[in-house]
């Protein structure tokens, strides 16, 4: 049984649509961002980007920059002052194995973009016009930038990353049994760089409060992160820095990690002990992380009636010189199908480029595009629907992750309901055999998946003498909902009106949480605070039995319920008093609690948790001018218990909306020569415009999971895994052609 | 950014002459383009001429046609609605292009005088020779996706990126200029250049001359005209391969041909034979392709953007047989007809 919020055992507010409580301040402008607050004299610092990948810096110039009026200094690695000496101190929570990057650290150039200078002036204008003044010499080396060209320096990863399960042990034989299989696939597939390119850029505002104490604002999914990176780097003292970030303009795991412009807006913020505001440019959003272009080879060996016989998925990821970035790409394989005989490979190679960095359902984008394309093909090689044949090869236990079964998995229900509000039952399965006018039609369907996780997470609730009640922690609400649904929980826990509860979050003050990703926010955080609110509740109960003819003597916590403002006996509510007026009686302003809330050890040692979903596709394909519109897509849902199915909708919305771009649009172009991304502006980067988008349906099909007590699995990141497989599959069906390297632009249909 | 005079305009002598003074002077109006240019720093202007003032924003009858103020805005013609009436190819083309808000702000000469988005053009940490004459090209064997391919020299393979524009070279527009050497016309096929040896130079204005004023000729072609435009993504982005068709029918045949192509050289792009071949033939497929493949028979690609030669081919039949059956590309649907 999923538990319900309220003790009542009704929840008035959680399950139900709600709009975001944080809508009306973002509509209004009322919301603030880190490259938005201000201080007493602030400076800002503009960065210097280098034009080279690879080399070092011969020469700084900045006598030009520094006559500019208005301009206090220019920082580069010549005069920048001393911070922490070893790696160790710069590994932020989600760091992977190796040397993080340090901003103007040495005169060695790791890649292309990599910030050379900061130019700090009196205003924005001034250090703007005296960046563009600076003149840097390099040496130049010839950088390798090119994926294909460095696959024989592939080597598997020697540290793994926390957090990132590597590909399992082979089982079976899974190349003898291929060779021998009656039905043999193998094809290899790419996905191409991608630059996560939120609205917002990357900005930090850090402003000097004296004595040595430090109010940051920073554009992060979790200020925490930013803190100890901070405390760590700069030698600080945690209690005298508070990082703050009410509200986060997209991040999509761009903001995971502490970037450089915060390392730089605390440097000179020291050295100058001024405040000092750094905001990076557009074009400077593609001069850190990204998702990693990804060469991919499936094989697959299955009976003549589609059983899957032999399975191996081997990956080849770029990582720079410095990180070895992990993600999992590969595991999805035998996460989703059952096989006999599976081996998984997993490797990198070192490029000079910076280290790749989650972006939106990292590894799980790449890989189940490779395998639910693949397993379309398989469909088609032995006839089979490809619903048919994923049921038919449906993992019932992880096989990754010692055969354990999975603690709840509705992915047959998504099929089932998915498949029948698409109509797939009226697909002819012959490619080419639908047709609207000048139009070919497709049909194309994917499997997608994303793990259910949880995180150490506490929270804090404090109930006020006027009946109003705060709750939150330092997680960020990175446009997801959170602030909305944490407000539903804590108001159905107290049996409170959303009203009379405000959420706080994104500032270090709070109860400590870790960065919002991973689909794993909406299960720690709300646990938390819901175990907060009920603490809350449990010395609202004591005072309420302490009071003269207290209407709950001789009753047990268990039996009383909180609802419309009032603590009662649940199944008399006639007897019980208004919150306020325990407190009044008491004598108290206010109570509060902090909880914790943590992984249930119990359950991951007998379960795996993920969420999963069937994303249906249709294109219209104009085949003569390489036109493919996504006029129709269905994504059915599993991911337990939903909140808020308003939030939720619009959270798997986005997700399938970035999957169109990555299956039709986007893509970093690398000029291999400069070792340089070209195309870094969102006028030549494109993601999906309002004419690119039709019809998009999202079903959440029942679940009912025991992983934390709110029964939620999480959905930042589902919606967008399969979606490009789906897309790829039905472009397939309209056109018989099977492109295997996104995005799926005009060149490739025509080719 | 770097910092800049700046003066305003009242009257188009004004203009030329605040320039006259002023060699890295740059003439703004809505700033569409020169604005990013400078917060790239690819263009430096030493001072900016403010004509936003100047009376060039109408549009009035001339000689059977229309004049087009300089500073009329892309919303005011492609809105206009003797434009819309009567020049359906103009109005189509530039609401094929930009956003809602860069057509409210961007002028008719401006479009003009837009530059490349070639992506080297825009970037300073790279060599080009229209932002650096003697640089160097890395377009060429480089990323080359959104590149010429027809008109290219060994020193450029830049594109114009207009739209409007290509529905001007095929309305065969006259462009009206000023400058210190008084008044003249430029027929519009002679307004753009190749790059030649000179990539650094977009158009042939003399130094200091201003567009006052863009005519359309009377012929205006009814229905029969197509702005076909193919891009990366339905709406704003550049594109790929336009075609701006335009026909005169004499029952099934063909008397007038028109057909200019954008995003594939550094001018809009026509060919006089292909034209010249149509005239006279049916207003058929076969007479369409035949002209298609003479066209592009000159295409000399590079390894990006070699589908751009039977991408141009497939979309000059297509806006053809648009332009032939009166229907043309809608600019409001989500798909291409």
């Amino acid at each position: 049984m999923t538990q319900t919020f309220s003790s009542t055992g009704s929840d008035r507010f959680v399950g139900s649509a709600r709009s975001r409580v944080d809508g009306p301040a973002k509509v209004t402008g009322l919301a603030r961002y880190a490259g938005e607050f201000t201080g007493p004299d602030l400076l800002h610092g503009t960065v210097v980007s280098g034009t080279i990948a690879r080399g070092r810096i011969t020469g700084i110039d900045t006598e030009a920059a520094e006559a500019v009026p208005g301009v206090i200094k220019v920082l580069t690695h010549e005069n920048r002052p001393r911070t922490a000496w070893l790696d160790y101190n710069y590994q932020d929570a989600v760091a992977p194995p190796g040397s993080p990057f340090r901003a103007l650290y040495d005169d060695k150039i790791h890649y292309s973009g990599q910030p050379v200078a900061l130019v700090v002036a009196e205003d924005f204008e001034t250090a703007r016009h005296a960046a563009a003044l600076v003149r840097v010499s390099y040496a130049a080396e010839t950088p390798a930038t090119d994926l294909t060209a460095v696959g024989d320096l592939a080597y598997d990863p020697p540290k793994k990353r926390s957090g990132i399960k590597p590909p399992p042990k082979p089982w079976g034989d899974a190349d003898a049994v291929f060779d021998t299989s009656a039905v043999k696939l193998r094809e290899t597939y790419r996905i191409a760089t991608e630059h996560h390119n939120p609205m917002e850029p990357h900005a930090s505002t850090v402003i000097v409060e004296g004595e040595g104490r430090y109010t940051v604002y920073d554009k992060v999914q979790g200020v925490s992160n930013s803190h100890a990176y901070l405390a760590s780097v700069f030698g600080l003292d945690k209690d005298k820095v508070r990082v703050m970030n009410p509200y986060l303009g997209g991040g999509f795991g761009s903001g995971l990690r502490p970037q450089y412009q915060l390392f730089l807006a605390m440097l000179a913020a020291r050295d100058l002990d001024r405040s000092v505001r750094v905001v990076l440019t557009r074009d400077q959003m593609w001069s850190f992380t990204h998702r990693p272009e990804t060469l991919q080879t499936v094989s697959l060996g299955a009976d003549a009636d589609g059983t899957l016989q032999a399975l191996r998925h081997d990956a080849l990821a770029p990582t720079s010189r410095f990180e070895d970035y992990q993600e999992v790409v590969v595991n999805w394989s035998a996460v989703l199908y059952r096989c006999d005989n599976v081996a998984l490979t997993y490797k990198l190679a070192q490029l000079d480029v910076f280290t790749p960095g989650d972006m939106r359902a990292p590894g799980a984008v790449t890989g189940v595009f490779a395998i639910e394309t693949a397993m379309d093909e398989l469909a088609h090689a032995t006839g089979l629907d490809p619903i048919e044949l994923r049921l038919k090869n449906y993992s019932e236990r992880d096989a990754t992750a010692e055969d354990k079964p999975f603690g709840s998995k509705a992915l047959k229900s998504c099929f089932t309901q998915g498949a029948e509000r698409f109509g797939w039952s009226r697909r002819n399965p012959e490619p080419r055999s639908m047709r609207e006018g000048r139009e070919l039609v497709g049909w194309g369907m994917a499997t997608g998946v994303w793990e259910s996780m949880m995180q150490q997470t506490s929270a804090h609730a404090i109930l006020t003498a006027d009946g109003k009640l705060e709750v939150g922690n330092s997680t960020g609400d990175i446009g997801t909902g959170t602030y909305t649904i944490l407000t539903q929980i804590a108001a159905d826990s107290l049996g409170l009106t959303m009203e009379a509860v405000t959420t706080k979050l994104g500032d270090t003050d709070l109860p400590e949480a870790p960065v919002a990703g991973g689909s794993w926010t909406a299960a720690s955080s709300g646990t938390a605070v819901m175990k907060a609110c009920r603490d809350v509740g449990e010395q609202l109960f004591k005072l309420a039995r302490q009071m003269d003819d207290s209407p709950l003597a001789n009753v047990d916590f268990e039996r009383v319920a909180f609802a419309e403002g009032r603590i009662a006996v649940a199944d008399d509510p006639a007897r019980g008093v208004a919150l306020v007026d325990v407190m009044r009686a008491a004598g108290v302003e206010k109570l509060e609690a902090t909880a914790s809330a943590a992984p249930d050890k119990d359950f991951n040692a007998t379960y795996e948790a993920y969420t999963h979903s069937a994303i249906f596709a249709e294109v219209k394909v104009d085949e003569e001018l390489g036109q493919v519109r996504v006029t129709r897509i269905v994504s059915a849902i599993a991911a337990g218990k939903v909140l808020n199915p308003k939030t939720a909708r619009s959270q798997i919305l986005g997700g399938v909306v970035m999957g169109i771009g990555s299956a039709l649009e986007e893509e970093s172009m690398m000029d291999t020569r400069l070792g340089r991304f070209m195309n870094h502006n969102l006028s030549e980067y494109h993601v999906p415009v309002n004419a690119d988008i039709h019809d998009i349906e999202v079903i959440f099909v029942d679940e009912e999971d025991k992983a934390n007590p709110l029964g939620v699995k999480g959905l930042g990141e589902i919606g967008i895994v399969g979606t490009a497989a789906a897309i790829a599959n039905a472009v397939h069906h309209a056109t018989g052609k099977r492109i295997r390297d996104l995005p799926i632009t005009i060149d490739k249909i025509l080719a | 950014m770097n910092r800049f005079d700046y003066v305003r305009a009242g009257t188009v002598a004004e203009a030329v002459q605040a320039f006259a003074g002023a060699p890295d002077a740059r003439f703004i109006a809505g700033g569409t383009n020169l604005v990013d240019l400078m917060k790239y720093d690819v263009e430096r202007p030493g001072r900016l001429v403010d004509i936003t003032r100047l009376p060039l924003t109408g549009i009035e009858e001339r000689d059977g046609g229309l004049r087009l103020g300089a500073l009329a805005t892309n919303a005011d013609v492609a809105y206009d609605a003797r434009v819309r009436e009567r020049y359906p190819l103009l109005a189509n083309a530039i609401l094929a292009g930009a956003s809602a808000q860069l057509r409210n702000a961007a002028s008719t000469g401006g479009n003009l005088l837009q530059r490349t988005r070639c992506y080297y053009f825009y970037d300073t940490a790279t060599p080009c020779n229209k932002r650096e004459p003697g640089s160097g090209c890395p377009a060429i064997g480089g990323v080359s996706r959104i590149h010429a391919i027809f008109g290219t020299s060994e020193h450029c393979i830049a594109t114009h990126p207009s739209d409007m524009c290509v529905a001007l070279a095929a309305l065969e527009a006259v462009v009206q200029v000023a400058g210190p050497a008084g008044e003249r016309s430029i027929p519009f096929a002679e307004f753009h250049r190749l790059p030649g040896d000179a990539p650094e130079r977009d158009t042939n204005l003399a130094p200091g001359e201003i567009v006052v004023a863009v005519d359309l000729p009377a012929r205006d072609f009814g229905q029969n005209v197509t702005y076909l435009k193919l891009r990366d993504r339905l709406s704003y982005a550049f594109a790929l391969v336009s075609v701006a068709a335009a026909l005169e029918l004499d029952g099934g045949t063909i008397r007038t041909a028109r057909l200019a192509l954008g995003g594939v050289a550094h001018k809009p792009w026509r060919n006089a034979r292909a034209e010249a071949l149509l005239v006279g033939k049916p207003a058929e497929r076969a007479s369409f392709q035949a002209a298609a493949d003479l066209v592009v028979a000159e295409a000399k690609p590079q390894a990006g953007n070699a589908f751009k030669v039977e991408l141009a081919r497939r979309a000059i039949v297509r806006g053809l047989e648009q332009a032939a059956a009166g229907t043309p590309q809608s600019i409001t649907d989500k798909r291409i007809q």
